[in-house]
């Protein structure tokens, strides 16, 4: 809401030399946060005044145009009292008329620096200026011709145009809808401002009683529309243009002048807070009435639009059919044109429910629906209709019409119940059921009793419901700045849990093998998985979808993190950083399709299935990681070559986060996208799979703007976390001597060293310490389809030495179950 | 070894001579002091020490001497061997102490050499001032809540007191999901899990819940369609907005600065009756010359978030007596606490992924 000061003065005094600043400091800390301080002249500088124009010697140019050579009377602004030559474009002014000059030295709007220069064969010293070069509308068809009476030349022009008003831009809450209004602010500022007194409320007036001659109006409706109140103008001069200060006070309040009717409907729905809607009298045909809308039917709005309606909808009809969209928008056949010389005011209060959903229902947001779905002051419909008609008299020349029609009567403000206490015990400070009741009067409110207040809002007030709004009401009041500063004690917390403390162990140990953390938005489109290479069937495909996403090509939730990841990894690339290792961690949507979750009364606590199935109708949403590499794992340098990454680097990312979880991974072969189809491991703990590794598909590397050989891994956490080791055993260790045994056998390619090892384990029993895969092998040597493993075997018993043999029996057992299982030969 | 003389009883055998003895011993002697480094002692060592040396074939001798002059003819040699035995040890040690501080000269490096062969890692920033507010809160008795990100449109909405028709719901530009008639939302605020955090613990409740949240908003320099909130909620007997005040201000000076308090201005928030904006004291100027402060924009204060006493009809949805226990709620942008806490004007890049931006924050912030 954006109001100039000077209009908000005239509804309230303040102490002598109150400044804006004050002003606006008092306003924040109540409740109006000051949003901005303008006025239309802060960027004008320089010898701005009025002048009388002495001459004018139209002169025709080359090009077509012809100028004005101008002399112009600025007093002594000019420092010689000699007239000033000026060439000037425009015509719409005769010598004698008073004028806006800026004189060389000035700049206006725009930093448009003006001085003397040579232009048309004349030294043009200065310029005569219109109104969108001092930065005051839109108007540019000619210059300002000010009153005679304006002032006198040589004067300083800023007063008289108002530059220097100051316009002050609030952020209303949407509690304070009275705020939307000169009135309401002016409220404010009296109870905000030390000293402020004497309020003149726009909206109490002596108002003409209803009668039988108004325009008849029938309200069906009364929940809808409560009150209807109708009034009349004939004779109005549909030429008549809007006085100055109307047309300032109404673009400073950021809407557009128009014509005079309709500024005045206007300006008395920013003065008042009620908007008002003029109809053109004379296209009324027969009785007003107020409905709800019925199917099929539809109203073409002033916007142009034709719309179908809702049976919700309100609607204003009369024997035409529907004439407009009641509280939200006018219709066309009615409209006020600029030939219409009787205008029916119509001042309304309707249902803000009924508003916000029609205004959301047909997507218009305006000035009247902002005021009328928040609620307004539903007691001051007559007093806005009869402000409309004395204005449109006093400056359209029209006669008001004696009918005055009042359809129904205001809702009572309900009486709630306030504790006395109620402010202290919610702000913390002393504050006297007094105090309290000071408060609450000051802001419009009927107060009785004691102990238990009985407090009935002022009209304007419809969000001030609960015992507890009023307590906001009071401390604010009393000042938020007053609050003591006090710490509560909480009782001792359990700090962490272990699955938070766990996903912060997960961060810091990819961090500590390298990895750098990002965060990538989760809104993913079919082709993200198409550039995956995720076949349709893939249950990955099963995205839940945004209903009004922010693109089209992002409109689901995404059901893996690897997209994100793998589009950041290609952005470092295509950055220079040629070398990269990235992770994310974050939940991925999985739709259960679980059916609706309910809307859930709010009288109530929900019962323990209800809130059960609430959660059970969200989407599983497990917690995942993802990383990936590209380029080298480690750096070429001086200590030797460069190690580019490789598969088993995603591997390992996973398998450090699950050691440092306490667990082991184990990896076996499976074709997945995207992956490398050859080099794709299935992750698994004890036996519950948690996710995938590898190389990533060389064309998928490509989708991504990744090198070939970029690597891979996404694994769900949450499964992690739960199988996670807590208390880890302390662990018993032998100090007997070791004997060790190196083992080669060669197996087929295509069985899976894990097999081997597991076999070797099983087969060397419980003298077994360790296995150790150190050496792979294939060549000629080994044979066409062949690989060589070789193993370090270490034994050691817990409580002796080993006998001479013991090891190589050990041993011999491992290689047999080996060769049983895998078809293991032992090298030569 | 010659076999013992029994046949004669020679007085006397050369090399046995005292003389002989000394000689040899002095020759010893002077060759391992000559001896320039240690294979040049290793020589020294078998020619003078060795089975073939001098005085080793001499003492092979003694056996021909008669019983008294073989004791001092074996005395003689001993004493002499002893002597050398010493003497090459003793030349051992400083020929391996200067061997040792040769080599070690000889193996010198360039120390100034770049050492990080392996890539270094880091967090993302939002994760670790995440962590920071939540360590504040856990070291003031609190726990961290938590709840989902898709969410119900109850417990998003309806339950926080904003009904289907409130205002306030056109305030928040929410992302709904298909079906519309399914009812969920991405949540627009960490809000939720106060719902969730009712509905599950009993009071007393401290909790702040750290956590991801969804605005239809265009993605430019100050505005995510994601963002991270950090949510508090205090359910307790006698919670009053001293104590909220008492929160915000320690918290306040934790993450921004001894000194830094919070200043209310009365604002709305369905959930929450009476409601405040909050304000940080600007740590930059302090609010003292904040004319040309660039990080409060010559207010002195910044805006940091909302907060209130928790609406009784939102305890009430949540099945919490409001004529015992009342509490406190905030919300604070942990996006926006960063950009300010680290002088950062666009918050593009907390969601770009370029590695130089998270890597430049390390590990802990």
């Amino acid at each position: 809401m954006k109001a100039s000061l000077s209009w908000i003065l005239d509804y309230v005094d303040v102490p002598e030399g109150t400044t804006t600043e004050h002003l606006t400091d008092r306003l924040t800390l109540t409740g109006l946060k000051l949003e901005a301080i303008e006025s239309p002249g802060r960027e004008i500088t320089g010898p701005l005044v009025i002048g009388r124009v002495l001459t004018m010697e139209p002169e025709p140019q080359k090009n077509g145009k012809t100028i004005n050579w101008c002399t112009v009377d600025v007093g002594d602004a000019n420092g010689t009292g000699e007239p000033q030559g000026i060439v000037c474009g425009a015509h719409n002014f005769e010598p004698g008329d008073l004028v806006v000059t800026v004189l060389p030295g000035g700049v206006l709007p725009g930093g448009f620096e003006i001085g003397a220069r040579k232009t048309y064969g004349h030294m043009s010293a200065g310029m005569i200026c219109s109104a969108r070069e001092l930065g005051l509308g839109d108007d540019h068809d000619g210059i300002i011709v000010l009153p005679a009476d304006a002032g006198e030349p040589g004067q300083d022009a800023r007063a008289v145009l108002g530059l220097d008003e100051e316009t002050i831009e609030f952020e209303i809450n949407p509690d304070r809808a009275y705020a939307l209004s000169l009135r309401g602010i002016a409220r404010e500022v009296l109870v905000s401002v030390d000293g402020a007194s004497n309020l003149r409320d726009p909206a109490v007036r002596d108002t003409p009683a209803a009668n039988a001659d108004g325009h008849p109006v029938v309200v069906e409706d009364a929940e809808g529309c409560p009150v209807f109140v109708a009034r009349k103008v004939t004779g109005f001069d549909p030429t008549a243009s809007t006085p100055d200060f109307m047309v300032r006070r109404i673009t400073a309040a950021g809407m557009r002048p128009i014509s005079l009717a309709v500024d005045v409907t206007n300006y008395v729905m920013l003065e008042t807070g009620r908007p008002i809607h003029g109809y053109d009298a004379d296209n009324l045909e027969g009785a007003i009435v107020v409905r709800r809308a019925r199917d099929g039917e539809t109203l073409t709005t002033l916007d142009g639009a034709k719309r179908a309606l809702d049976p919700a909808d309100l609607v204003v009809t009369d024997d035409s059919g529907i004439i407009g969209l009641g509280g939200v928008m006018g219709g066309e056949t009615t409209e006020i044109s600029g030939s219409t010389t009787s205008i029916l005011v119509e001042a309304a209060h309707w249902d803000a429910v009924s508003m916000f959903r029609t205004g959301r229902r047909h997507k218009i947001t305006s000035e009247a629906g902002k005021r009328n779905e928040r609620g307004v002051d539903p007691t001051i419909c007559e007093a806005a209709a009869d402000r409309v008609v004395e204005l449109l008299v006093e400056h359209g020349g029209a006669q008001a019409d004696p009918g005055v029609t009042v359809v129904g009567t205001p809702p009572q403000m309900p009486v709630v119940e306030v504790p006395g206490d109620l402010a202290e015990r919610v702000s913390g400070m002393p504050i006297s059921e007094e105090r309290s009741i000071e408060c609450l009067r000051a802001i419009g409110c009927e107060v009785s009793g004691s102990g238990t207040l009985s407090v009935t809002p002022p009209p304007w007030r419809p969000d001030l419901t609960d015992a507890q709004d009023f307590s906001e009401e009071v401390v604010r009041l009393v000042g938020y700045d007053r609050i003591p500063s006090v710490l509560p004690t909480p009782p001792s917390g359990r700090g962490l849990t272990r699955a938070q403390q766990l996903r912060r162990r997960i961060g810091r140990t990819l961090a500590g093998e390298g990895f750098v953390e990002v965060v990538t938005f989760p809104f993913v489109g079919t082709t993200d998985l198409d550039d995956l290479g995720v076949p349709a069937d893939d249950p990955r495909r099963d995205l839940l979808q945004l209903s009004n996403p922010l693109s089209a090509e992002a409109a689901y939730l995404t059901t893996t993190l690897l997209p994100g990841v793998l589009r950041a990894a290609g952005k470092n690339v295509g950055h220079g950083n040629a070398d990269v290792a990235i992770f994310e961690t974050g939940t991925v949507t999985l739709p259960r399709h679980a059916g609706p979750a309910a809307i859930l009364p709010v009288d109530r606590r929900p019962t323990e299935e209800e809130f059960a199935a609430l959660d059970a109708a969200l989407p599983a949403q497990p917690f995942h990681l993802a990383v990936v590499a590209a380029g080298d794992a480690v750096a070429g340098g001086w200590w030797g070559e460069a190690r580019p990454v490789e598969w088993a680097d995603a591997v390992e990312a996973v398998r450090a986060v699950a050691a440092a979880l306490g667990l082991d991974v184990s990896a076996s072969a499976v074709e997945l996208a995207p992956w490398h189809p050859g080099r794709c491991a299935e992750l698994s703990v004890e036996g519950q799979v948690i996710g995938h590794a590898g190389e990533v598909h060389p064309s998928v590397c490509q989708s991504f703007g990744l090198p070939k050989r970029t690597v891979a891994a996404e694994v769900d956490l949450d499964v992690l976390i739960e199988r996670s080791v807590h208390l880890r055993r302390a662990p018993a260790f032998s100090s007997y001597p070791v004997a060790k045994e190196d083992v080669a056998l060669v197996v087929d390619s295509s069985v899976a060293a894990a097999d081997v090892e597991a076999a070797l384990r099983e087969g060397a029993g419980e003298l077994l310490e360790s296995v150790r895969l150190f050496d792979v092998f294939t060549g000629e040597q080994v044979g066409e389809g062949r690989k060589s493993l070789a193993y370090a075997l270490r034994f050691r018993a817990a409580d002796r030495t080993l006998k001479e043999g013991e090891a190589a029996t050990a041993r011999d057992a491992a290689i047999a179950l080996a060769a049983e299982r895998t078809g293991a030969v032992q090298r030569a | 070894m010659s076999g013992p003389n029994t046949d004669y009883d020679p007085v006397e055998v050369t090399p046995l001579k005292a003389e002989q003895v000394e000689a040899m011993r002095e020759a010893a002697l002077a060759a391992i002091a000559d001896a320039r480094d240690l294979d040049a002692l290793k020589q020294v060592r078998l020619d003078h020490n060795g089975d073939r040396s001098p005085l080793a074939l001499a003492n092979r001798e003694i056996g021909a001497l008669p019983p008294q002059a073989r004791k001092d003819a074996g005395q003689r040699v001993g004493q002499a061997r002893g002597a050398i035995n010493q003497a090459l040890a003793a030349r051992q040690a400083v020929l391996e102490a200067e061997h040792e501080e040769r080599m070690l000269v000889e193996e010198t490096v360039d120390v100034s050499l770049p050492t990080t062969r392996r890539r270094r890692g880091s967090r993302h920033p939002l994760t670790l001032q995440s962590e920071l507010i939540a360590d504040l809160f856990v070291a003031m008795g609190y726990e961290v809540a938590e709840g989902p990100v898709v969410e119900a449109e109850w417990l998003n909405f309806d339950a926080l007191n904003l009904g289907p028709d409130h205002p306030a719901r056109t305030m928040q530009d929410t992302f709904w999901t298909e079906p519309a008639e399914d009812h969920l939302v991405l949540r627009t605020q960490t809000s939720p899990v106060q719902a969730r955090t009712m509905l599950t613990r009993t009071p007393p409740i401290y909790v702040v819940c750290p956590g991801r949240v969804f605005r239809t908003d265009e993605y430019d320099a100050t505005h995510s369609p994601m963002f991270h909130q950090v949510e508090g909620l205090v359910v307790d007997e006698g919670i009053t907005m001293a104590h909220l005040k008492g929160t915000l201000d320690h918290f306040a000076s934790q993450l921004f600065g001894d000194g830094i308090t919070t200043r209310f201005r009365p604002s709305y928030f369905p959930f929450t009756e009476p409601s405040a904006e909050v304000d940080v004291l600007c740590f930059v100027c302090l609010g003292v010359d904040a004319a040309a402060c660039r990080t409060c924009r010559g207010e002195g204060w910044i805006e940091w978030g909302g907060c209130g006493v928790v609406n009784p009809r939102v305890l009430v949805a949540c099945g919490v007596d409001p004529e015992v226990y009342s509490g406190f709620a905030f919300g604070m942008g942990i996006d926006r606490s960063f950009m300010f806490r680290h002088d950062l004007g666009d918050l593009r890049p907390l969601f770009e992924g370029d590695v130089r931006f998270s890597s430049a924050f390390g590990t802990e912030i």
